[in-house]
């Protein structure tokens, strides 16, 4: 499954990363590798953007961004 | 590597947030000079500090994340280490979140400038129970490791000596990371390649250009062709490499990378950190349960807007009632410098000076309103709200190809009625999205700001009077929804090949600013933007002088003003009377001295409040002289103690009250005529065909292209061409213009204020428009569409609403129904996915 697929406050440990250039680069530097642990925090007021937790700091991604994430429900 | 009086120069890098700008505040005292990258909108700020009797120059790179060539801030930041290669490196890191820090220190540590690694924000550490070896920690990367608390200038000479000692002896140890077994042959392959070339390894840093290659960077590509004479061989063999790295891996070399960096930190942070306490909740997780909750966040958010757009604008703009007369008063000190004033005919080294003050001090009596602005958007900036903003907001933007960050922009350009649009400019500069920052500054402009505000209020008091709530809110809102169309279109357009950074945002946590950096950040900003501004305003405005006042009106027609200007002065003299001693004392010269006189009473007469200051100023205007004082006192003074009654002086005052009135009339029907004759007059007339389709007649459109040197004008130059007729009674301009215009219906009045909603920029904010695009074509293209669009907006609904036999209220209403499901619509277009 991706992560724009889990729901609030569930954790996930990242698989892989489905994308290459810009977008693909930008999550890995933020920390998206497989092994990461994430949880989400909150979804935005309209649902889009979601707010995650992992490694200490909170990050945002669109959904478009977050299904570019493969992950594994914990 | 120190020598006497070399410039020497230390950069500052680090991520975003880590305490960069606040360290180099700590090293220079604060004397720095900031400056724009040219080209771009990334801000350089430079300084200086003295270590023993060297000078050091210190650099205040953009917060990055990583040193891909991806992002603007990324490249800037890379290509500085690159091509200037400073001394040394000090890499600011967020000891708080060490070990996502860690990830751009090895970046930086491999391209092979001697390193200090900053633990800067060491009491957030502290705070969260977290115990950094950095004794340990130096050893792991091979660098000196200085603690700081920045805003609070601890470890400052700590860090100073580590500068010192890192330029004598350079780097140590450089560190490496073990990219693993897969990967590493290959990056030895292509270091040693690259190292045939002299013109490559004498420049740059070989292994850090082996990795970026293996990482498919373009940039590092682009140098690799431009540097090398067998670039294209270089090339040839990194593919092969990077392709059959992939095929034995079955992954992408940029993922074998990163992976391998952040497990590298995760090694560095498990032996050199302790973590003493579980944190629970953090006071950021309570404050965001609110701040960013369904229902309380938005309204949270609106009321956060609301009171930036009371404190900036409305109370800003009290302000300025009080540093207005500074500038007035500035501006009657030039006056009255400048050669004086004619009877009917000001000298040309007059009006055109008084004209291009006028222009300046128009745009710098916004300044107040800036000072509050920039110091609430450092508040925004520094405490982390903004990124919630853009968090809550975002989903309703991105439909019309904008960002969660043009919420800022737009409220300061006048999203409720009443802003700027050159602060609303500048605040773009936030964001990170290159195509939704270049819409938004597009469509700030369309924004209603404060000079629009009087023509609208003019106009909807004429034609609307029975519904002036309705208008009002009408205008306010079709901005938007007009807005908001443009932005799509923009971006669905001319916007389409621009790079659409992705939406991956870190929520920093909360933080309390410090008054000295919210100041220090406000000041900076302003005083920028005066710098810019000005100089080009004056410019700029004395060409629009140029164009309204000439070519000027013909010999025979000045002969007919003068020959009337005699005339009234003829009957001045015939009225006061024979053997009237005041009339004698007004003959010649002294009329136009008189004249002077007579304004500068009425003037101080109308800023006087009490009875004190009234009794002041005519002491002052008794002693200035007082035969004149006896005129403007209608005859009625006072000599030692005993109330006189002069009926000469009286009479006197009252055939002058006359002259003025006439005076002031025959001013302004030459000033008219002057500008009907002007090339600015022609454009008007000659533009009357075609604008006479929405509505427009000669007037209106000579009012509407003056008002392009600033919209204050716009009213001003209304009442110029609806100047009141001769007849003695006093007329509103509103009372003027119905008068005037029989003609005219709310259908009119609505196309022209629609197309002043759609006004194009003043020349201040097109200028700002410039310095934030970075180029000129964009500034010409924000000038030109608002026209365009404008224009075709009024011919719709004027000529629209004649052809349906429909009322400008009915229209209104119409318009607005057609420009929602228009919004709508355009909001429903996806863009095609990449
Ligand atoms: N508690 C604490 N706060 C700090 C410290 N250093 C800086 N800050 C605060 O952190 C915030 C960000 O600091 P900046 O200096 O603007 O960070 P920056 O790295 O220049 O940020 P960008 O230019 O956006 O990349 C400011 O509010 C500072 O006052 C520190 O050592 N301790
Ligand atoms: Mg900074």
């Amino acid at each position: 499954m991706t992560l724009d697929e889990i729901k609030q406050d569930q954790e996930c440990e990242v698989v892989d990363i489905n994308f290459e250039g810009m977008v693909g680069q930008r999550l890995l530097d933020m920390g998206f590798i497989p092994g990461t642990r994430i949880k989400v925090v909150r979804n935005a007021p309209l649902v889009d953007p979601v707010e995650f937790l992992m490694k200490g700091y909170h990050i945002s991604l669109r959904h478009s961004e977050a299904k570019l994430v493969e992950v594994t429900l914990l | 590597m120190s020598n006497g009086s070399t410039k020497i120069m230390v950069a500052l890098a680090g991520q975003p947030n880590s305490g960069k700008s606040t360290i180099f505040n700590m090293l220079t005292g604060a004397r720095q000079h900031v400056a724009n990258y040219p080209g771009v909108t990334v801000e350089k700020k430079t300084g200086s500090f003295r270590l023993k009797e060297d000078r050091i120059e210190i650099i205040d790179l953009p917060g990055t994340h990583s040193l891909t060539s991806y992002t603007q801030e990324e490249r800037i930041a890379r290509d500085f280490l690159l091509n200037e290669r400073p001394a040394v490196v000090v890499d600011v890191v967020d000891a708080s979140n060490l070990e996502r820090n860690l990830y751009l220190t090895f970046q930086l540590a491999e391209m092979g400038i001697p390193l200090i690694v900053n633990l800067n924000m060491t009491d957030v550490a502290e705070k969260r129970g977290l115990k950094i070896d950095s004794e340990k920690l130096s050893r792991e990367i091979g660098a000196p490791v200085v603690s700081t608390v920045g805003n609070r200038s601890r470890g400052k000479d700590e860090l100073k000596k580590a500068i010192e000692m890192t330029l004598k002896n350079g780097q140590v140890t450089p560190f490496r990371i073990d990219y693993g077994e897969a990967m590493e042959p290959a990056l030895s392959l292509l270091e040693k390649h690259l190292s045939g070339d002299p013109d490559l390894s004498e420049r740059y840093p070989l292994r850090w250009l082996a990795i970026k290659l293996m990482e498919n960077d373009p940039e590092a590509q682009k140098l690799i062709r431009e540097c090398s004479k067998n670039g294209d061989e270089l090339l040839k063999l990194v593919k092969e490499e990077r392709n059959a790295f992939v095929n034995d891996q079955k992954t992408s070399s940029q993922k074998v990378i990163a992976v391998a960096r952040h497990r590298t930190a995760e090694g560095i942070v498990e032996t050199s950190v302790t973590c003493e306490k579980k944190t629970g909740k953090t006071l950021t997780d309570k404050i965001d349960q609110a701040a960013c909750n369904r229902y309380l966040g938005p309204v949270i958010l609106a009321a956060t807007i609301y009171l930036m757009y009371e404190l900036a604008i409305v109370q800003g703009y009290k302000i300025t009632e009080y540093t207005w007369p500074l500038l007035a008063g500035f501006r009657d000190i030039v006056a009255s410098l400048l050669p004086s004033e004619g009877f009917i005919f000001d000298p040309f080294f007059r009006s055109m000076p008084i004209w291009v003050i006028d222009g300046t001090i128009a745009v710098l009596n916004y300044v107040p309103i800036f000072l509050i602005l920039f110091a609430l958007i450092a508040i925004l900036e520094d405490t982390g709200y903004m990124a919630r903003m853009a968090f809550i907001l975002d989903r309703i933007f991105r439909h019309f190809g904008l960002h969660g960050q043009s919420i800022l922009p737009m409220v300061l350009g006048g999203l409720f009625v009443g802003g700027c649009a050159i602060p609303g400019v500048m605040a773009c500069r936030a964001m990170k999205d290159e195509k939704a920052r270049m819409a938004t500054i597009m469509i700030v402009p369309l924004m209603n700001c404060l000079a629009k505000i009087p023509f609208y209020v003019l106009l909807i008091g004429i034609f609307f009077a029975g519904c002036k709530g309705v208008a009002m809110f009408f205008i306010s809102t079709i901005t938007i929804i007009i807005a908001l169309g443009v932005a799509k279109g923009l971006s669905l357009t001319v916007l389409r090949s621009r790079p659409n950074a992705p939406f991956v945002m870190e929520m920093p946590p909360y933080h309390m600013p410090t008054f000295q950096g919210i100041m220090r950040r406000s000041l900076e900003r302003t005083w920028l933007f005066i710098k810019k501004i000005i100089t080009i305003v004056i410019v700029v405005s004395a060409i629009v002088y140029l164009l309204i006042y000439f070519p000027g009106i013909s010999e025979k027609r000045n002969a007919y003003y003068s020959d009337r200007a005699d005339q009234i002065q003829k009957e001045f003299f015939k009225e006061t009377g024979a053997n009237n001693p005041y009339a004698d004392l007004l003959a010649g010269d002294n009329l136009s001295k008189f004249a002077g006189y007579w304004m500068d009473y009425k003037k101080a007469k109308m800023g006087a409040g009490k009875k004190d200051a009234k009794e002041a100023i005519d002491k002052k205007f008794r002693e200035r002289n007082f035969a004149f004082f006896k005129i403007v006192k209608k005859g009625k003074y006072e000599v030692d103690g005993e109330i006189i009654k002069d009926k000469h002086a009286m009479k006197t005052y009252k055939a002058y009250k006359k002259l003025d009135k006439e005076r002031n009339g025959l001013r302004r029907e030459r000033r008219e005529e002057t500008i009907i004759s002007s090339f600015m007059g022609r454009a008007g007339r000659f533009l009357e065909p075609v604008t006479r389709w929405a509505g427009f007649n000669w007037r209106v459109n000579i009012a509407l292209i003056s008002s392009f040197a600033a919209k204050e004008n716009s009213v001003a130059t209304l009442g110029g061409i609806y100047q009141s007729s001769q007849e003695d009674k006093e007329e509103t301009l509103e009372q003027r213009i119905k008068k005037k215009e029989t003609s005219w219906t709310a259908l009119h009045a609505l196309a022209i204020v629609l197309f002043m909603a759609m006004y194009p920029p003043c020349i201040a904010t097109l200028l700002m428009v410039r310095v934030e695009t970075g180029s000129t074509k964009w500034m010409l293209f924000a000038a030109f569409y608002p026209i365009v669009l404008g224009f075709i907006i009024s011919i719709f609904v004027f000529t629209g609403g004649n052809l349906l036999g429909l009322s400008g209220f009915q229209v209104m209403i119409l318009f607005y129904l057609l420009a929602i499901v228009f919004l709508v619509s355009m909001g429903l277009i996806k863009k095609e996915s990449e």
